[in-house]
């Protein structure tokens, strides 16, 4: 007799593991199935370990700068092996707070391949071969997503990383290429620069951090310059090979020229690919664009019983999209299934954050002013500089600004972009005022605490509409 | 000390009127009850009687002026033994309208928001309306939305948390983006305030002539438009044999002739939509957002058709009246609608609407739902048609009607049992007279 349950959630990632929480918090009986470690991803290998490595990362930045803090730190060196040690004991805790949590909610977690074979049917092949059957009414595909890889530069863990390689070095890269400057090619650029690495990144589009406000490239392009990167905009790898010692690379410059180049690392930094592959999705005719699977507003899919949420469907692939996706879902399975008292509701990608832990952060919600612009907003344009700030000063931190874009005529939030110190804890502050439909006077009139880095929030919107105090 | 006399809100949803005629002059004395101006809202020109006793000391709106807002001074009324001179300057007497819709200052700006060169449209708060007591949940970004585009908050239902309204709900496209004026916001949800400038010249070289929408012009485009935007209609026809029910309506009037009734067609479908709604009650409903109201009573909207527009009187509780009541109530209802004098309780509300063609010989055609309602009738005209009867080829009274129905609210099988329940009171009418 096959386990029945409401509802079966493929893949245990933030998007997975809360919705099964949830299921459950609405009394739902809920299983999760994981091939390989809760928490997926983010928790394992992707958002918090690399935190972990970055915050390392700024430990040694702040040791190096120390003398400015009239403090003295003798020569300080990582130690790679000892700060990846670290990270994956932050991991493992994370790993563990989530099969803590699966056994507080009385989730069954099943370890293991799962494959959904029909409607509400789903078959669990276990790690020793074993295939266990489920049932359930409803079932939740969060099954996320993989590294993009190149054609020509297959990543083999040696030279040739992915960002899971990335997070678990052997050795320390000294010359490394990071193709693609998304979040997690500038976030790893980041890092073993500030580790010591001579660190190169191609962006085959005009400028880094492309879906950024064009100001905030900018800015971080001239930081991490500063910093000693090389920044290669307008630039494409030809083709790369690796052998034993390194590898070598063909660039194709913003110029036309080509020239090869070799580095001791490379890491392939190019997007992802939907995990969709073996599930059963082809068999029950799902729908999916360039792979990604289809859904409508309540995370529901073209077959009934079945919803997908996270990086498997549409963008923006983020761990906390995901994580809301889960809610959504489930409640709206739930109200389903007979619940009067959940009441899902639709999420607007407008208002969803993005952060970048490069030093120097990278944070925003909303449309850039280029896309205000493309989508007929007439807009005011507010910026203010850390420089301007007292915190700002006190911390030693004055690299960046915070930049609002407002619609003139509803003084509606459009955009924030964020650029500098600690700017990843500060754009909920936008995000809860966008998700509230605040408009301009809301914010204005707002008391932030003095002193803090939120102040610049303040004088941002202030500076939209002409009164900014402090410059 | 004189009184401001001030526009009244004659109806929940007025937020500006035309002060059609005064009926008093600057020195007349009037008392408690005396009628002082005839006002035309979007719906029907009303009375406004005086509530204090006193002398008029100025008449500050003259009469012809539209877009008055519900608490613009409109006169001054002195009391027993006062001034009338003394009366504060409120403004020139000469002064038009428009001047004087903005004669109540708004709300103070904020402390050092004067100088805000931003958003010169937005004044700090919405003006509250008049008398609605309830407080409206709205985001700050829907009310400024609403209030640029003269969309009346207080006739949408929000969807975010506790009823919110949200920027979703004012049926703003996806990204918001500001059109220029005509094409996001056309003039069915517009025509705000004709103080405003002209909406868009509209531009054509073929002879014509413009006439400036009236108030009841307006409120049908506003509500028609959101009413197709908003409400999934699903349509239902039935062909209803009226044999029986002219047979019986013969005889009810030749015995009722002696009374001076005269029972019509329409009187009989009004009971009998009536009663079906009572019947299937899954129909009798309106859709409020996260709740669905199930009536327990019929009220028939009766569409009217009056000069310059239409107006829906309401049958209250025809389920439970007798054909001949129903019949000397409408009389009386589209009688004094063609005058334009029906209270606003007699056409707001309602549970389910009848739209009778008839007349015109239209054979069949479709509604658009009177929101919150969540059902209309359309009727077409009774005639005789080739009919199966009995397997054989007759000739007998049909007439075709159709229903529609809001389909967030009423599943297409419930719309098909009221359709069915139709079709059978009025084919053994008998029910009807019960």
């Amino acid at each position: 007799m096959a386990d029945a349950y409401d509802l079966i959630v493929l893949g245990s990632g933030p998007g997975g593991y809360v919705a099964a929480i949830r299921a459950s918090q609405l009394g739902l009986k809920t299983a999760i199935v994981e091939r390989e470690s809760l928490g997926g991803i983010c928790l394992n290998w992707g958002c918090i370990p690399t935190k972990a490595l970055l915050r390392s990362a700024e430990v040694l930045h702040n040791m190096k700068h120390a003398d400015a803090y009239g403090l003295s730190a003798s020569e300080p060196k990582a130690d790679l092996a000892k700060v990846v040690a670290r990270s994956r004991g932050v991991a493992k805790q994370l790993n563990q707070g989530v099969t803590g949590l699966m056994k507080k909610n009385k989730i069954a977690v099943h370890m293991g391949v799962g494959e959904i074979t029909a409607p509400g049917k789903m078959k669990v092949t276990g790690a020793d071969g074993k295939a266990a059957e489920l049932s359930a009414r409803h079932i939740i595909v969060a099954t996320g997503a993989r590294a993009r890889e190149l054609p020509f530069a297959k990543a083999d863990g040696e030279r040739v990383w992915t960002y899971r390689h990335a997070m678990t070095p052997k050795e320390m890269p000294t010359e490394l290429l990071v193709i693609g400057s998304g979040a997690i090619g500038i976030e790893f650029a980041s890092f073993y620069n500030d580790l010591g690495a001579k660190v190169t990144v191609v962006e085959m589009l005009d400028r880094i951090v492309p879906v950024e406000d064009s100001e905030i490239s900018a800015q971080l392009a001239k930081s991490l310059t500063k910093q000693g990167m090389t920044l290669l905009t307008g630039a494409g790898v030809e083709s790369l090979s690796s052998d034993g010692k390194g590898v070598a690379a063909k660039i194709k410059t913003a110029d036309g020229k080509v020239a090869e180049q070799r580095f001791s690392h490379c890491i392939v930094a190019v997007g992802i690919v939907p995990n969709t592959e073996n599930i059963g999705l082809e068999k029950l005719g799902i729908k999916t664009t360039k792979g990604h699977i289809d859904t409508d507003a309540m995370c529901r899919t073209n077959v009934a019983g079945i919803s997908a949420i996270g990086d498997v469907t549409a963008p923006p692939w983020l761990a906390h999209k995901a994580s809301h996706e889960g809610i959504i879902a489930v409640e709206a399975i739930a109200q389903a299934l007979g619940n009067k008292d959940v009441h899902p509701h639709a999420m607007d990608v407008r208002n969803i954050p993005g952060c970048t832990y490069c030093h120097p952060q990278v944070a925003s919600v909303g449309l850039t002013e280029a896309k205000a612009k493309e989508a007929g907003h007439e807009v005011k344009v507010g910026k203010f500089p850390f420089i301007g700030n007292g915190k700002a000063i006190a911390l030693g931190e004055v690299e960046g600004f915070i930049k609002t874009v407002f619609d003139a005529k509803t003084g509606e939030l459009l955009g924030a972009h964020m650029i500098g110190a600690e700017v990843t804890e500060l754009i909920q502050g936008y995000t809860v005022g966008k998700q509230a439909e605040l408009v301009e006077t809301d914010f204005i009139n707002t008391v932030y605490p003095h002193p803090t880095l939120s102040e610049m929030m303040h004088e941002s919107v202030l500076a939209a509409y002409g009164r900014v105090l402090h410059i | 000390m004189p009184l401001e006399l001030k526009m009244p809100a004659l109806s929940p949803t007025m937020e500006e009127g035309t002060l059609a005629k005064w009926l008093v002059k600057e020195g007349d004395s009037v008392s408690s009850g005396d009628i002082l101006a005839e006002i035309e809202t979007d719906k029907a020109t009303m009375e406004f009687e005086a509530v204090d006793e006193g002398t008029i000391a100025k008449i500050l709106v003259p009469e012809g002026s539209d877009g008055v807002k519900v608490g613009t001074p409109i006169a001054v009324l002195a009391g027993e033994g006062e001034d009338a001179s003394a009366v504060p300057a409120a403004a020139p007497a000469a002064a038009p309208a428009k001047e004087e819709a903005k004669a109540p200052e708004p709300a103070p700006p904020a402390k050092g928001g004067g100088e805000t060169p931003a958003a010169p449209a937005a004044p700090a708060a919405p003006a509250p309306k008049a008398d609605t007591g309830d407080r409206i949940k709205a985001s700050p970004l829907a009310r400024r939305l609403a209030e640029a585009q003269g969309i009346d908050l207080s006739s949408l239902t929000g969807s975010g948390p506790g009823g919110r309204i949200v920027r979703a709900d004012l049926g703003d496209k996806a990204g918001g983006a500001a059109k220029p004026a005509a094409a996001a916001t056309s003039a069915p949800t517009a025509a705000p305030a004709p103080a405003a400038a002209p909406v868009q010249p509209f531009e054509t070289d073929i002879p014509h002539e413009a006439v400036k929408l009236s108030n009841m012009r307006k409120t049908i485009a506003r509500r028609l438009t959101e009413s197709k935007q908003q409400i999934p209609h699903i349509y239902l026809t039935v062909d209803v044999r009226l044999d029986a029910l002219l047979k019986l309506r013969g005889e009810l009037n030749a015995g009722l002739a002696s009374r001076g009734v005269k029972l019509s067609v329409n009187d009989m479908l009004i009971k009998a939509l009536a009663l079906s709604l009572i019947e299937v009650p899954e129909c009798n409903v309106s859709f409020a957002g996260d709740t669905l109201i199930k009536y327990s009573r019929a009220d028939i909207s009766v569409a009217v058709s009056i000069p310059g527009g239409l107006i829906t009187p309401i049958i209250a509780g025809a389920d439970s009246k007798a054909i001949s009541a129903i019949s000397k109530e409408m009389g009386d209802l589209a009688g004094r609608a063609k005058e334009g004098k029906l209270q606003p309780h007699e056409y707001q509300g309602g549970t389910a609407s009848l739209s009778n063609m008839g007349m015109f010989g239209i054979k069949q055609f479709e509604a658009v739902i009177n929101p919150p309602q969540a059902m209309i009738m359309a009727i077409g005209a009774g005639e005789k048609r080739p009919y199966v009867i009995d397997d054989s080829l007759q000739i007998a009274s049909i007439m075709s009607a159709t229903g529609s129905f809001d389909h967030r609210a009423i599943d297409g099988a419930d719309g098909a049992r009221l359709m069915k329940a139709f079709k059978e009171l009025c084919e053994s009418p008998l029910g009807l007279v019960a």
